[in-house]
């Protein structure tokens, strides 16, 4: 047990900096992919045929694709086309490219889950286009978009560990270093485990909470 | 996209006529988005014969192939495991015993908080340090296994849960075992409710395997880096991680074309099988989501 201690204690420097690494790539990669990917959501619900299709072939090309490889292409690819963009950075485009993919499908199915009947009950009443979207529509649609975003985050939290293999020294890196100190592995693997559930359990009661905060009936 | 949105009405004629000039110009501003990109593939040089001729030898395509089936040995071995894995921890989550659904449940939960990675270096460090012989396959493997067959025993947990409590309840009246209400009466639907789900989940399995890059397990994506290396060739990685992606792109692609179309059909089933009385009173007539 001390042993097991010490294995976090000896080595706070390098936890310190991989995780506050990980969780400046969280929130990057967090606000950059709910704007992008609620623009590519605006695009796959709009009415302009040329917007829907770019969006559509953005999101599936994007989704049969692997993490690793939109990384492997940032770090490797994109230099040989003369554009330098630092590791930190090629990371944060890579997540922001994947996840938006990912926001953008629960964006597109919470507007989808309101009924049109809602929109045309609105209209009836005498309501102004803004007024129908701002207290009709997006208020439900909202709020079924709350939990699986909530999700998307979660999976794009345990996503930034890729970036280890892409010379980012995030928490996913601290094996490697460790390794050459000779540290025991399993105790270096469970500590890093226990960093991700501190990070993540608070994610996942939030969105408990936002679940049964707006549970609403239809 | 059909006729109604909530999002907006059906357009008159200004609004027609202003939806057709911001098409226009999206796509002026995107054949613009795809003309930069291709000027930069151009002035680098990216469509120089001598970065594409690799392609042509028959070892270079011989490497791909090996690549390509080492990603596919690793998720079909992971694959065939993570089901396994989700049968049995989900059939431990619906137990009547807690102590078979308490364990169950702290296994299922946290395998699914770990990140992927994590889980795969648990296997590649932790055998590299005591010098255990594990393959790497092995730790790519055990990875993917515990992380997939996780979520795949919530989504088979969640499919049991769904079938409506009737269905259990006339099995047991009938004078069924409980492994015969599971067997004969749950499962049968449970999975037919479920097949799109776990298919989406075994092309994610996939798309993870190229995780395998990281631990130097010669999958696709590592072997796409060294095909990409090549001095002689110019340094190809732009040429070779298309071609890398476009397998990964048209291999994933199929196998969601699979869950879209077993989608389709299985909600044609329920919605045949649903009694005729709430679809009369639920009006709209669309098909069940979720």
């Amino acid at each position: 047990m001390d042993d097991f201690l010490r294995v976090l204690t000896d080595n706070w420097d390098i936890f310190a900096t991989g995780f506050t690494t990980t969780i400046k790539l969280f929130l990057v990669a967090a606000v950059g992919s709910l704007v992008g990917g609620t623009l590519l959501g605006a695009m796959r619900v709009s009415p302009v045929p040329a917007l829907r299709a770019f969006g559509a072939v953005y999101v599936n090309l994007i989704r049969n694709t692997p993490l690793t490889l939109v990384f492997a292409f940032l770090v490797f690819a994109v230099p040989k086309l003369e554009v330098s963009i630092g590791y930190f950075t090629s990371a944060c485009i890579a997540l922001i490219a994947y996840t938006s993919a990912f926001v953008c499908e629960v964006v597109r199915s919470g507007i989808n889950t309101v009924p049109a009947g809602q929109a045309e009950a609105a209209r009836a009443l005498g309501m102004t286009y803004i007024q129908v979207l701002s207290t009709v529509v997006l208020p439900q649609a909202v709020r079924s978009m709350v939990p699986p975003l909530v999700s998307v985050l979660i999976a794009m939290l345990k996503n930034t560990t890729i970036a280890a293999g892409f010379s980012v020294l995030e928490a996913g890196a601290i094996p490697a270093y460790l390794s050459e100190r000779g540290e025991p592995q399993f105790a270096v693997l469970i500590w890093i485990t226990i960093g991700f559930l501190i990070l993540i359990i608070p994610l996942v009661l939030l969105q408990r909470f936002l679940e049964r905060k707006w549970a609403f009936a239809r | 996209m059909s006729h109604a949105t909530v999002l907006y009405d059906l357009p008159g004629p200004r609004a027609r006529r202003r939806n057709r000039v911001i098409n226009v110009v999206s796509v002026v501003a995107i054949a613009a988005l795809i003309a930069y990109v291709g000027y930069r593939f151009w002035a680098t040089g990216q469509f120089e014969a001598r970065k594409w001729e690799q392609f042509q030898y028959a070892a270079v395509q011989r490497e791909l192939l090996d690549g390509y089936l080492a990603t596919l040995k690793a998720a079909g071995i992971a694959a065939v495991l993570a089901l396994l894995f989700g049968a049995v921890f989900a059939a431990a989550r619906l137990s009547d015993h807690w102590i078979l659904r308490a364990p169950a449940a702290f296994v299922v939960e946290t395998f699914r908080a770990i990140p992927l990675l994590i889980l795969i270096f648990f296997g590649y460090y932790i055998p590299l340090q005591y010098g255990w012989p594990l393959d790497k396959l092995w730790a790519l493997i055990i990875g993917l296994t515990l992380y997939n067959g996780s979520v795949l025993a919530e989504i088979f947990r969640a499919g049991i849960s769904a079938v409506p409590r009737g269905q259990s309840e006339a099995a047991y009246a009938l004078g069924m075992r409980k492994g015969q209400v599971l067997r004969l009466i749950l499962l049968p639907q449970a999975v037919r409710a479920t097949l799109p789900a776990i298919v989406s989940q075994l092309v994610v399995l996939l798309k993870d395997t190229a995780l395998g890059f990281i631990i130097t397990y010669p999958e696709l994506l590592f072997v796409g880096k060294q095909i990409g290396g090549r001095l002689a060739f110019g340094l190809p990685y732009v040429p070779t991680y298309l071609v890398v992606a476009a397998i990964y792109i048209a291999t994933c692609g199929l196998l969601s074309l699979l869950a879209w179309w077993l989608q389709r059909r299985m909600g044609h089933v329920r919605s045949a099988a649903r009694p005729r009385r709430g679809a009369a009173m639920d009006g709209s007539g669309a098909p069940q989501s979720e």
